[in-house]
């Protein structure tokens, strides 16, 4: 699976997970706070700065994830020309660029074994409370581990679709799919079974 | 139904709404590509029933978040929460569990029709009530504003609300037990 984790190394990279989420919702609720263009301006250049600093593969790298932000930045701009109200338009379209580009910031310098280990932190607590971290972290490795296996699968009954057929694969396919997806979840659950389960026997 | 079973369920169906998004070459309804992303929550709702469902698609969302490609065109990470659609990912959870819910209100109907009206109210009128409220966060509009910005797409997502019902109840010919939500 491709990663949207950066490709270069950077020094955020060793900074603890959490501080880095938490730094994000604060920063976060203060640009939606702050109604001044100056001060938004300031802050997008920060960002920018932020971006800039590990060179420039990482600015491409970045930018790139950010681009697909240009048609409401166009929209807003426009609506905001004709309704005569620049500077707020200003303020609106700065703070969005600069909340996407941090939260962006915080996925490619933080592994995703450092935001399981977040998400495992946060969800400890409600153990008590029946939720369980075994059944989630299983899920999420199958997720995972099923989300390229299920992607081939489908690519393949399109595929021979396509050779029967002179128009592209419609949602017919949608049921074969639907149907492999669901035995796969029978085998692997068979599979659990036979290696212990969950070993909580509530089952019937 | 074991427990072994009921997670494999939903983490498979998390992996199906990720693989409805990737998959290159689909064409949904008159040619237009649309993403059959939604399509993937909706069925998470008509199949697996509320709750699983609602696993299934929080599933999602939150393998998103801490940054797995698995939205369509391969996009993920914390950036989408704060995107003018963060509201329509947030939101994909309570439309699973909207549409499971409703489908399994409405257990007298004939499943063709009962998972196409569950789908639509989860899956369209639940799903935008987010979506559009997002945007209007985000955009810094109204609510009739942020709703004018997406009643484009609305045709799309009722379409994929039509094929759910026709996906489910297919499924329900072949496999009568694989729908949970009739269970």
């Amino acid at each position: 699976m491709i990663s949207l984790t950066s490709p270069v190394r950077t020094r955020a990279h060793d900074w603890p997970a959490g501080a880095k989420l938490l730094a994000l919702c604060v920063v976060s609720v203060v640009l939606f706070a702050l109604p001044y263009w100056q001060a938004q301006l300031v802050a997008a250049i920060a960002v920018l700065v932020l971006y800039a600093l590990p060179g420039q593969i990482f600015l491409r790298f970045g930018l790139r994830r950010i681009w697909s932000l240009w048609p409401f930045v166009l929209l807003l701009m426009a609506w905001h020309l004709i309704t005569g109200a620049p500077r707020e338009g200003a303020v609106i379209v700065l703070r969005m660029l600069s909340a996407v580009a941090l939260a962006n910031l915080v996925t490619m310098t933080t592994t995703l074994d450092a935001m399981m280990g977040v998400v495992n932190r946060i969800l400890r607590p409600f153990a008590s409370l029946g939720v369980n971290l075994r059944k989630i972290e299983l899920a999420a490795a199958m997720v995972i581990r099923f989300t390229p296996v299920l992607t081939e699968k489908g690519a393949a009954l399109t595929m021979a679709w396509r050779a029967r057929a002179r128009h592209r694969a419609g949602w017919r396919v949608i049921l074969p799919f639907l149907v492999l997806a669901l035995d796969d979840a029978d085998h692997v659950a068979d599979a659990l079974r036979a290696r212990g389960g969950f070993g909580m026997d509530e089952n019937k | 139904m074991t427990t072994e079973h009921n997670v494999a369920q939903i983490a498979l169906f998390t992996a199906l709404i990720a693989a409805l998004g990737l998959i290159p070459q689909l064409t949904l309804a008159f040619g237009v590509p649309i993403t059959a992303q939604s399509l993937g929550v909706m069925l998470c709702g008509t199949v697996l029933g509320a709750r699983s469902g609602f696993y299934a698609a929080l599933l999602f969302v939150g393998l998103v978040a801490i940054g797995l490609p698995l939205l369509a065109g391969g996009r993920g990470g914390l950036g989408l929460f704060t995107s003018p659609t963060a509201g329509f990912l947030i939101g994909f959870p309570v439309a699973a569990f909207c549409t499971g819910y409703a489908m399994e209100r409405m257990s007298g109907l004939a499943i063709t029709w009962a998972a196409m009206i569950a789908s639509i109210i989860g899956g369209v009128l639940v799903l935008y009530a987010f979506g559009i409220s997002g945007m209007a966060i985000v955009l810094g509009r109204s609510l009739p504003e942020a709703a004018l910005l997406v009643t484009a797409f609305i045709p799309g997502d009722v379409i994929k609300a039509v094929l759910a019902g026709l996906i489910t109840a297919a499924l329900y010919r072949a496999r009568p037990r694989s729908v949970m939500s009739r269970g």
